[in-house]
């Protein structure tokens, strides 16, 4: 059954339903719902609900209970994610899953408290200290937002590593139906190992020795085996975990790359120019990190410029221009601060970069040229029919075929003809038009 | 077909509710829905709004721009977003909070005297529920039927004796378009 709820509250509700029973956070706005839904859910489903004194500390409770095994989530939104940024540094040195919630608003500093997407770079390249990656998913939807929240506990146990789901302030807010019937009870992923690592006080065996939940290399080479090691990892997560949704790209002269929200600002333009004849795709990566860097270069043949749309100043498009490699010229539009692109803006942005022209007596011309060359390949379908025809040894045994053909050949030409005639008329006709408006408009201006 | 809808006033008239409702009645008769709401930090007497989208195949944009329905409960809304509605949209306004205005031609314009209904009705925080049924009537997005059923699930059995009274103020609210 669907029930309409926010985006924050279906998160949390995911989340639960994915067996997280430790939730630690500390509240800011637009994700208030998560700890406000927590707190009554937790103690339900005999989890732990703390509001803590700081984001630090919040993270560092993370630590701890992801140290030992269990389902961890926090959630906050981008002034509050800075601050945790020193303590996710040190759970992906130690190799701790956990779930971080980012329902990202404007910045830089407090900023203001509207959607933006402008932690894209602080997501998708660690955002703390030392060589590291988290994997980040970007819902653009409430009903993706469950199905996200719950894999990123299995992502994050497959490689004991972070995983940050960032949605754009929109995705918390909004409401929208919302099935949850196959997530409730969601078992972990069936490849999960049991968590023999965690510190959980047992007895040391040789199977799960005494477990030490550190960061701390002080010898450089140790260090380095450490980070080759995470490395090794960040390889996997590139190879098996990269997602991302391709709309009608297959025959797209510009292709359109946004997430989150901003992906259904730009579907709407789409349609709209799609309407008006324009080939436009888009490609919606799901994972911002990994980047689906192979789906855009399979693009490159067909496309002929990209445009790359965001709430921020220009962020995602230099993933987008490293994977086009200066191939084809990588365009941007983008609104930030808590502005939220329009779909007409976006519509405007199309027509711009495809040419395409409001013009009537040029669309006019477009459909004359199209009729001449109706007209012309249907002449040379007949020129290249007779010729095959003559040049044929069954020539003198096949006239009656020979008739049915220049029958059907003929047909088509006049077929073609027509279509030309047409399409001529109705173009000199809106030629017609559009000259007449001029001259009434011109007439109303003498009046005046 | 796709219905946008913009429910603006100030915090605490019930603008966001009136939203809700017409969002979750039309997820019930099998609609696409969205429901985005815009509101400053305040608790009450600040700006709110929020963005209806109801449509028989998935939502693109769930936020509306220049809307084809606005429903305005007070003046600073009415002068924020009434230019930016297209040509033939509808204006539904609380005509008790609002005068002085000068209204646009191209737009099919139903004043809505909410708060004074609601006072005749002796329940005068029914006004927004006055303003539900008047947007029902006049775009008949959801039969009234299941509006009102969906406003008993709303209610739940801890107000269930809040429902007649809702219920009336729908019921005036749509005299007021059938005229």
């Amino acid at each position: 059954m669907k029930k309409l709820m926010k985006g924050n509250e279906a998160i949390a509700e995911a989340a639960i339903q994915a067996g997280c029973r430790f939730f630690f956070g500390y509240p800011i706005t637009p994700q208030n719902q998560i700890p406000e839904y927590m707190s009554k859910r937790m103690p339900q489903v005999g989890g732990c609900f703390l509001q803590s004194e700081s984001e630090v500390a919040a993270i560092n409770m993370v630590f701890g209970a992801g140290g030992a095994g269990a389902r961890v989530m926090t959630s906050s939104s981008s002034p509050g994610i800075s601050l945790k940024q020193e303590g996710i540094s040190y759970i992906v040195g130690a190799e701790v899953p956990c779930v971080i919630v980012n329902m990202v608003r404007g910045g830089p500093g407090l900023g203001g408290i509207q959607p933006a997407q402008s932690d894209y770079y602080q997501a998708t390249r660690g955002g703390g200290h030392g060589d590291y990656h988290m994997c980040v998913l970007a819902p653009s939807s409430v009903q993706e937002a469950v199905t996200l929240t719950q894999d990123a506990f299995d992502i994050a146990d497959r490689y004991r590593n972070p995983v940050m789901i960032m949605g754009d302030g929109l995705i918390g807010q909004m409401m929208e139906p919302v099935d949850l019937d196959e997530a409730s009870n969601r078992k972990p992923a069936p490849d999960l190992q049991e968590k023999k690592w965690a510190a959980t006080g047992h007895v040391p065996t040789e199977d799960a020795p005494r477990a030490v939940i550190n960061s701390l290399y002080i010898d450089p080479q140790v260090l380095e085996n450490h980070c080759k090691h995470l490395q090794e990892k960040y390889d996997a997560i590139e190879a098996a975990e990269c997602r991302w949704q391709e709309e009608q790209v297959e025959d797209a002269e510009l292709v359109i790359v946004a997430y989150g929200t901003t992906s259904r600002i730009v579907r709407s333009a789409m349609r709209k120019c799609r309407a008006l004849g324009i080939k436009v795709g888009m490609i919606r990566p799901i994972t911002l990190w990994p980047f689906p860097e192979a789906a855009i270069r399979a693009t490159i043949p067909t496309a002929e410029k990209y445009l790359c749309v965001e709430m921020s100043m220009g962020q995602m498009v230099d993933d987008v221009r490293l994977a086009v490699n200066g191939e084809r010229p990588v365009e941007f539009y983008g609104r930030t601060g808590g502005m939220v692109p329009t779909v007409n803006e976006i519509v405007g942005k199309i027509k711009e970069l495809t040419g395409y022209s409001e013009d009537i007596l040029s669309q006019a011309g477009k459909l004359f040229n199209d009729a001449v060359n109706a007209v012309g390949a249907a002449f040379g379908d007949i020129g290249k029919k007779i010729d095959e025809t003559v040049k044929s040894p069954e020539f003198a045994q096949k006239t009656e075929t020979l008739k049915k053909q220049a029958e059907d050949t003929a047909a088509k030409a006049a077929d073609g003809i027509a279509k030309g005639a047409d399409a001529l008329a109705t173009g000199l006709n809106k030629a017609i038009d559009a000259l007449k408006k001029q001259f009434d408009n011109n007439d109303k201006g003498g009046e005046q | 077909m796709e219905k946008q809808f913009l429910v603006a006033g100030f915090g605490g008239q019930g603008v966001l509710l009136i939203g809700q409702l017409i969002a979750k009645a039309a997820m019930r008769q099998g609609y696409e829905v969205s429901w985005m709401p815009a509101y400053g930090p305040e608790m009450r007497g600040g700006e709110a709004n929020c963005a209806v989208v109801v449509s028989d195949e998935p939502i693109g944009s769930p936020l509306v721009s220049e809307p084809p329905v606005l429903v305005a409960m007070n003046k600073p809304s009415l002068v924020k977003f009434m230019p930016k509605m297209p040509k033939g949209g509808v204006l539904l306004y609380n005509a008790t909070l609002i005068d002085g205005v000068e209204l646009r031609t191209d737009i099919k314009v139903i004043p809505v005297h909410c708060n004074e209904i609601a006072d005749q009705l002796q329940n005068a925080r029914t006004s927004n529920m006055v303003m539900l049924g008047a947007i029902r009537e006049a775009t008949d997005v959801v039969t009234q039927e299941n509006l009102i059923e969906t406003l008993r699930d709303w209610l739940g059995e801890k107000k269930a004796a809040m429902l007649d009274i809702n219920k009336q103020a729908i019921i005036e609210g749509e005299k007021v378009v059938k005229g």
